[in-house]
């Protein structure tokens, strides 16, 4: 237990330490073709356009950005539910790119996933007990006369009634359901969780539930998440780093703290100053960089840093040709900007605040 | 003091099902002023969308018992006739939905569709009601407003589709909007835009706004009176300062501390969030409905409906605590978390 505190208190593990996963330069463009007999290749849409990234044992890794940025594909690949284009993704110390057969089976047993939306990711025509036990029986690691009390168990776990075992899934609450969907997910005891938007579709009340759950059982089974979401305050109150992502890339990443207090990058400003804060005196006090337009499309990115056109503090030719590199700030942080923000640019509280 | 614009009196919507009656709206009083922004918040099922969705007419009479009064500038709107109350809905008070995506026809382009409401309400030639719908696009802040009218809505991101809804429902210079969720579809980013769009666009157009939502963060920055909707009553109701900094309803202190703060501290903190689940419509608890729920509960609270009663002049919460145990309990529980 003590090791895993001084684990997530510190903000860069030792690199001595094997991540559970390791990415590096990873790449998925999706062809756009043109014709029907045909196909003609006439573009690509960059959605994820080279990322290194380390998830160690036991954190949880945040990932935020907009509709559109990547986040999600990036956890697809790492799933290995879509292939790479390019790039490698290591699980454990070991290549899992090229992965296939019994390897990948096996694999998906060490990682999971609990998708957004409660109402579509849960088959209608199958009852409770079923879906959840769905892994098992795919699986075998248990008997099947066995498999009823383990999903009993799950469902407890997972704060729901075990009675409700030959219920339909349109018989529970938005809530409840992605219970069901983290029951799941747990099923197999997998070592990482890729959790993509899993409270975006809830109320705040029952998104708070949910939160509290995914903690509770990462401390009981020393599961290592990565984290998937568009807004920072839910992020930031779940992850121990936080990366950024921008149009398939990596803009900033920093343990939450850092990045609460000071952003490098614009764009990391703009995510945090568009939360939402229940507390009018302090979000008239915080400083706004308001983002003008919509993310750029990603089948044609703009050149140079690729946040130029929407950033407030672009200098010009600078940002338009020369692509900024992630580069160390604070202790544990990285960010790609070449006018990065001064601290404490957007939320001023004195240090005890 | 000022006409209020509107005034809903003991609204009461209740549907008949097969399985019972459906309370929906259960005894809901407010009144607004004109240009005020009032925030109505509560979780799903709380009531808060089919009472807009009664002062908009948009609930089927034959389906619903519909009680009470709605007045508007000076007019019940729940004794108008049909065609009367199509004039005041568009004209007067028009609204926009949570989810862009569904609420545009995607076979129209996205100007004539704003064009044909001009063209309900007003006698003008197509042509003027185009011009008036790229205007409105502009208005909202989309660019290139002429080339984006002739665009279809699958071509519009969802921000852009929930700014070409604003355009339409503003394009009769109505005196309310009605905004029912309108960001909960919506990136932070594209949210925060959007709320300070419709805080511009009311100063413009001298509207009054009401934005529901479920998310007492989204509308502390604008909102002036806020009330807060449970199982079809409203349970608190105040201003703005008197919600964030001095609520007195369990349930509110519930919805304040299930929000994940932006805060300083490098510890993981807990969220509190509100044990339970909403209560069926159908079956609502006795007493307090929130009372299975609530962690300050007593006996009272089962068996007596409390009612909602004034602090001060206008901060009123329908709960059986103590106004001096109200405060204690914020102060120790609630405001020591932010």
């Amino acid at each position: 237990m003590s090791v895993e505190v001084t684990e997530r208190s510190e903000p860069q593990p030792a690199t001595e330490q094997t991540p559970l996963v390791r990415i590096r330069g990873l790449r998925k463009l999706f062809p756009i073709t043109r014709g029907i007999l045909f196909q003609k290749r006439i573009g690509d849409v960059h959605a994820v356009d080279g990322v290194d990234l380390e998830i160690f044992k036991g954190e949880t890794m945040g990932l935020v950005g907009e509709t559109g940025c990547g986040k999600s594909t990036l956890a697809r690949v790492v799933m290995r539910l879509y292939e790479a284009t390019e790039g490698t993704i290591e699980f454990e110390g070991h290549d899992i790119t090229q992965a296939k057969g019994s390897d990948l089976r096996d694999l998906r047993r060490e990682m999971q996933m609990i998708f957004q939306d409660p109402f579509a990711s849960l088959n209608p025509r199958k009852t409770v007990g079923s879906i959840i036990g769905a892994p098992y029986r795919l699986h075998k690691v248990v008997p099947r006369n066995k498999i009823k009390t383990e999903v009993q168990q799950l469902m407890e776990l997972v704060g729901l009634n075990p009675e409700h075992f030959n219920r339909y899934p349109h018989e529970f609450s938005g809530g409840q359901r992605q219970r069901i969907g983290v029951a799941r997910a747990l099923a197999l005891r997998p070592k990482l969780i890729v959790c993509d938007e899993p409270v975006s579709a809830l109320d705040v009340s029952i998104q708070a539930q949910v939160l509290n759950l995914l903690e509770d059982l990462q401390e009981e089974f020393n599961l290592t998440y990565l984290f998937i979401a568009h807004d920072l305050s839910v992020v930031k109150h779940v992850s121990d780093r936080v990366a950024v992502m921008y149009l398939g890339k990596i803009v900033e990443m920093a343990v939450g703290q850092t990045l609460y207090r000071n952003p490098k990058h614009p764009y990391s400003g703009a995510l945090l100053s568009a939360v939402p804060i229940p507390d009018p005196d302090l979000a008239a006090a915080k400083k706004r960089i308001i983002l003008e337009g919509d993310v750029p499309s990603p089948i044609d990115p703009p050149s140079g840093c690729r946040f130029h056109p929407r950033c407030p503090n672009a200098q010009f030719p600078k940002c338009s040709e020369d692509e900024p590199e992630l580069l160390p700030h604070h202790p544990g942080q990285v960010a790609a900007c070449h006018f990065p923000l001064e601290d404490r640019a957007i939320i001023d509280t004195p240090a005890d605040g | 003091m000022a006409e209020p614009l509107l005034e809903v009196k003991n609204l009461s919507v209740h549907f008949p099902t097969d399985d019972g009656l459906v309370k929906a709206v259960d005894g809901v009083s407010f009144s607004l002023l004109p240009g005020e922004t009032l925030g109505v918040v509560g979780e799903s099922g709380s009531g808060k969308s089919v009472s807009f969705l009664t002062v908009m007419g948009l609930i089927d009479t034959k389906r619903a018992i519909i009680e009470g009064e709605i007045i508007f500038q000076g007019q019940d709107l729940l004794t108008l006739p049909p065609d009367e109350m199509r004039t005041v809905r568009g004209e007067k008070i028009s609204m926009i939905f949570q989810d862009p995506m569904t609420s545009l026809h995607p076979y129209y382009k996205v100007g004539d569709q704003i064009a044909e409401a001009v063209r309900v309400h007003q006698q003008v030639s197509k042509q003027e009601a185009h011009e008036q719908a790229v205007e409105m696009l502009r208005r909202v802040g989309i660019p290139r407003p002429d080339e984006r009218a002739d665009q279809y809505p699958h071509e519009f991101s969802g921000g852009m589709r929930q700014r070409a809804m604003i355009a339409m429902a503003l394009s009769l210079n109505p005196d309310l909007l009605i905004a029912d969720e309108p960001t909960t579809a919506l990136d932070v980013t594209v949210q925060a835009q959007i709320l300070d769009l419709l805080d511009r666009l009311k100063q413009e157009f001298n509207a009054a706004i009401v934005i529901v939502t479920h998310d007492l963060g989204v509308v502390a920055e604008h909102c002036d009176h806020i009330q807060v909707m449970y199982a079809g009553k409203i349970v608190e109701a105040g201003d703005r300062r008197d919600i964030y900094y001095g609520a007195h309803h369990p349930y509110t202190w519930g919805l304040l501390a299930s929000i994940p703060r932006l805060n300083d501290s490098d510890v993981k903190e807990r969220l509190s969030p509100i044990r339970g689940l909403p209560p069926s419509l159908i079956f609502v608890p006795p007493g307090c409905a929130f009372h299975p729920r609530c962690p300050h509960v007593f006996d009272r609270c089962r068996t007596e409906v409390p009612e909602l009663l004034p602090a001060d002049g206008h901060h009123a919460s329908r709960c059986h605590l103590s106004l001096a145990e109200k405060e204690r309990i914020f102060q120790e529980e609630v405001m020591a978390r932010s």
